[in-house]
């Protein structure tokens, strides 16, 4: 795909010459104007053009905000109600910034059950999925920080719960947890390196977007069928039909957006956080943002400290090794008829450690918890190496083309 | 033919169309962007101060803040009056008559900038430089302000500026 | 064309799209009454509330009445400022009713000349001056409690709904299509009206009030409110379900100044939305008409 050969035409005497020294515009041509992309994508492939709208909307409503906050304990809860007050126009800067973070996790949780259902991590695409992996990686930490910076009840004691985590590490977790908070708590140091990296963080995303595109642009998309695009037939340009096509998803997507931020803006957020931090008082449940409660429920699902960090990293980084763990030869999961209720299975189990993780871990929630966290791993590990050696799939067409035209062809034939 | 023309003409107007109406949305979602940095409303409520002036005797000056900015406001001596009211108007640097430079002859309300770089210039305690017409000196480049707050010599453009202020009784001001 | 091969399948889904909105607002809100101890909170009519919602200055300047004269000596609010009384889309007192209001409060600004704080009335500028210097000071006559600030307190509490699990999905859906975000300001009013005679065999700590929604059912504050507490200049009549009401609405403004603003640019911003992606929706599809996918 990357080899293919831009059609740009410099129009005049400053472009030439700007040709010749920098073939940005080229570049630019050959990536995003008559690159050639599959004809067949539906519209879970506009969730690429979604995510980095969302990145944008973080990084300049971020830069923004950074502009009025206060990193010190006795200000950040009330510099961000400053914000909210009184700063020209800060109630909806900061509300596009808070609901963002959670379109921003909708959005990508969509791009990535869709690569997981339409096997896009499959060779020759694993590098690209790797990074894909990386960027929620950083996402999380990046929303993490984020949400500790408005230091209300919740976010305080987010913040005290998460870096406890690697006093789990043996012998050295102590000291590692001391160096995170330059301190012997949680306090104004930690604050203040929260804001300066989750200051850097989306800039670290943003790069490792830059290389996911490329990636992407070097192997070329997936599609729902699975096969590859082969002939000029399989493919059409990048603009118009997908610019259009993305902007239009975009901007639906945007309604969503906008709804929340402006008939619901603290639906998604909790309470205790417009109380200011205490480190003299825990609030009764602590629980982080919807985005992280599957990731919750596994870590509090095992009842040893250190296993059940384990298990929540393990839960995130089995996604770097599922290029190698799926042993079918099938892209598509819709020609797996054996994989796919194992595909809405583990789709299920996802959602149901999302709301068991905002359960106290008790009882029958506890049970359900392990269950469903038994299977997410299974998943992974047992069921996406076995099927693929034992199922039979469907046929598959031979072409996109053939696969799209088939329903002409035939009336044609008739 | 013609079909085909009319689709693609259909097609070049919804194009056109759409590319518009995103750039005006854009366009307008750039307002709060850039609005965000101007003085916020706790700013701009700060935006008037009251100065009671009983407490200032003769030939004294005090210095308040007003919107982050050093006003000085000084209680004229007699001599003083007419030291800056006696000056050849036409020989100053930025001509301006002391009459409208103050409300009452007694009160000279300044704002205590220099003019040139924004430094704020001595001469509000007694035995500061106060420098050759006695009224105010620059440390940073050495301006020469007189009595009435105007420039006399230095590289300061302009007179020191005076707020908007009102007295609201003999002995309180308000300022902006 | 692509919409011939579709269509069926699409209105199919749209049709199970609308169905399932439209139940969402037709069906009665149903609440499981709470079981054991869990308090039952319903769910308020403001007129803040929803797609449509905007502040009712009248009910703010009767809320403001209420703190006022009730609330404020032990609760403050310490993010307001007097300007905001009189500012558009709150109470919107004049100018000079907000600076009377504000010249009420004794204001320590800087210190004389011996280093003793210097004080003045307030101004439109300054924030509520709190009803303690700290919070021992509050404590001490409290009975040991701590009256919270109440400036946000509108959008710091809120209570849980006991729902069967498998209902809450549609409680989520519910909530989010009505822009239901008056949970707090509903607790607030149930707390409000939530002081009972204990039932027999609670026994109350010294000092403690029976309250039913309050966790734990033992609240350090006395019923604050009663028939007649507050008198109102409009005329409304002065019951507890009144003055609880427009006290809560109060608070509703205070934790949230600028709703109405809010919700007058997203009713803007929809509509912009919706009109680009229709042209968007159009664009493609003609774009997309040259060939077949």
């Amino acid at each position: 795909m990357s080899d293919h050969s831009s059609s740009y035409e410099p129009s005049n005497g400053f472009t030439r010459w700007l040709d010749e020294r920098l073939p940005i515009m080229r570049l630019m041509h050959g990536q995003f104007i008559d690159f050639p992309t599959p004809r067949n994508l539906n519209y879970l492939w506009t969730f690429g053009a979604i995510l980095t709208f969302c990145l944008m909307v973080q990084i300049i409503t971020g830069i923004i905000l950074a502009m009025h906050y206060v990193p010190h304990g006795m200000h950040a809860w009330s510099s961000v109600e400053h914000i909210m007050r009184d700063v020209n126009w800060g109630d909806l800067i900061r509300y596009t910034h808070a609901v963002g973070a959670s379109m921003f996790f909708l959005a990508a949780y969509i791009h990535m059950f869709r690569g997981l259902y339409y096997g896009s991590y499959k060779s020759p695409r694993e590098i690209l999925w790797i990074l894909g992996v990386m960027i929620i990686l950083c996402m999380i930490m990046t929303a993490f920080m984020g949400y500790s910076l408005v230091w209300g009840q919740m976010s305080f004691w987010a913040v005290t719960v998460i870096t406890n985590l690697f006093t789990a590490i043996p012998v050295v977790g102590e000291s590692i947890t001391q160096w995170i908070w330059g301190g012997y708590s949680v306090g104004d140091p930690t604050l203040n390196r929260l804001l300066s990296l989750h200051y850097l963080f989306p800039f670290i995303i943003a790069a490792l977007v830059g290389l996911h595109i490329w990636a992407l642009h070097v192997v070329g998309s997936n599609n729902p069928v699975g096969v590859e695009a082969k002939t000029p037939k399989d493919s059409v340009s990048f603009f118009p039909f997908y610019v259009i096509k993305d902007g239009f998803a975009v901007i639906v997507f945007a309604l969503l957006f906008a709804w929340f931020v402006f008939y619901a803006p603290n639906y998604l957020g909790h309470s205790d956080n417009f109380n200011e931090a205490n480190p003299l008082q825990t609030p009764p449940h602590i629980v982080p943002e919807w985005y992280f409660l599957p990731f919750y429920a596994i870590l509090r699902a095992i009842p040893d400290k250190l296993l059940g960090v384990i298990a929540m990293v393990a839960a995130i980084c089995v996604l770097f090794v599922i290029p190698w763990l799926d042993t079918s030869k099938v892209r598509s999961t819709s020609y797996r008829p054996l994989y796919k209720p194992f595909f809405w299975l583990f789709v299920i189990t996802c959602l149901a450690l999302g709301y068991l993780g905002a359960k106290a871990p008790e009882g029958y929630y506890l049970l359900a918890s392990q269950l469903f966290t038994a299977y997410y791993f299974i998943h992974f590990l047992v069921v996406m190496p076995l099927i693929g050696m034992i199922e039979t799939p469907k046929q598959l067409p031979d072409s996109i083309a053939e696969d799209v035209l088939e329903d002409t062809s035939e009336a044609e034939k008739a | 033919m013609s079909s085909d023309n009319n689709d693609e003409n259909r097609r070049d107007f919804l194009m056109v169309a759409a590319g518009s109406f995103t750039a005006v949305g854009g366009a307008c979602a750039l307002w709060p962007l850039i609005d965000q940095m101007n003085p916020d409303a706790s700013a701009k409520a700060l935006a008037t101060v009251e100065v009671d002036l009983s407490p200032i005797k003769d030939g004294q000056a005090i210095t308040i803040m007003w919107r982050g900015k050093p006003v000085f406001i000084r209680k004229r001596t007699a001599d003083e009056i007419k030291e800056a009211k006696d000056v050849d108007v036409a020989d100053l640097p930025d001509p301006q008559d002391d009459g409208d430079r103050v409300k009452n002859d007694e009160w000279l309300v300044l704002i205590g900038i220099c003019t040139h770089l924004g430094c704020i210039p001595s001469g509000q305690k007694t035995g500061d430089n106060s420098g050759e017409y006695g009224g105010w000196f620059c440390p940073c480049h050495g301006s020469h302000y007189d009595t009435s707050g105007r420039i006399r010599k230095g590289p300061a453009p302009r007179n020191l500026e005076v707020p908007p202020y009102a007295f609201v009784t003999d002995t309180k001001i308000k300022i902006g | 064309m692509n919409l011939s091969f579709t269509a069926p399948f699409k209105t199919s889904k749209l049709s199970i799209a609308v169905l399932v909105v439209s139940s969402l607002f037709v069906s009665p809100l149903v609440f499981a009454a709470g079981g054991g101890d869990a308090p039952e909170i319903k769910r308020q009519e403001w007129s803040f509330s929803g797609f449509f919602g905007r502040y009712d200055k009248a009910q703010l300047q009767r809320g403001f009445g209420v703190y006022n004269e009730v609330c404020s000596s032990c609760h403050g609010l310490k993010l307001l400022s007097y300007r905001n009384l009189a500012e558009k889309g709150g109470p919107e007192f004049s100018k000079e009713q907000a600076l009377a209001i504000a010249k009420e409060a004794t204001v320590i600004d800087g210190v004389d000349d011996e280093g003793e704080p210097l004080e003045r009335p307030g101004k439109l500028s300054d924030r509520f001056v709190p009803p303690f210097k700290n919070e021992a000071a509050a404590r001490s006559v409290n009975n040991g409690a701590y009256p919270p600030d109440l400036s946000v307190m509108a959008k710091a509490r809120t209570f849980h709904r006991h729902v069967p699990w498998y209902t809450e999905p549609y409680y989520w859906l519910y909530d989010i299509t009505t822009g239901y975000e008056e949970k707090g300001v509903d607790y607030l009013y149930a707390l409000l009206m939530g002081y009972k005679t204990a039932p027999r065999g609670v026994v109350l700590n010294d000092g403690m009030s029976y309250n039913t929604v309050f966790p734990g059912h033992q609240i350090a504050m006395a019923a604050p409110l009663s028939e007649d507490a507050v008198e109102y200049a409009d005329g409304t009549p002065t019951t507890l379900d009144q003055h609880a009401r427009d006290v809560s609405a109060f608070l509703a403004w205070t934790a949230e100044p600028h709703l109405n603003a809010r919700k007058d640019m997203g009713k803007r911003v929809l509509l912009y939305l919706v009109i680009l992606a229709l042209l968007l929706y159009l664009a493609k599809r003609s774009v997309w008409s040259r060939v077949k996918h």
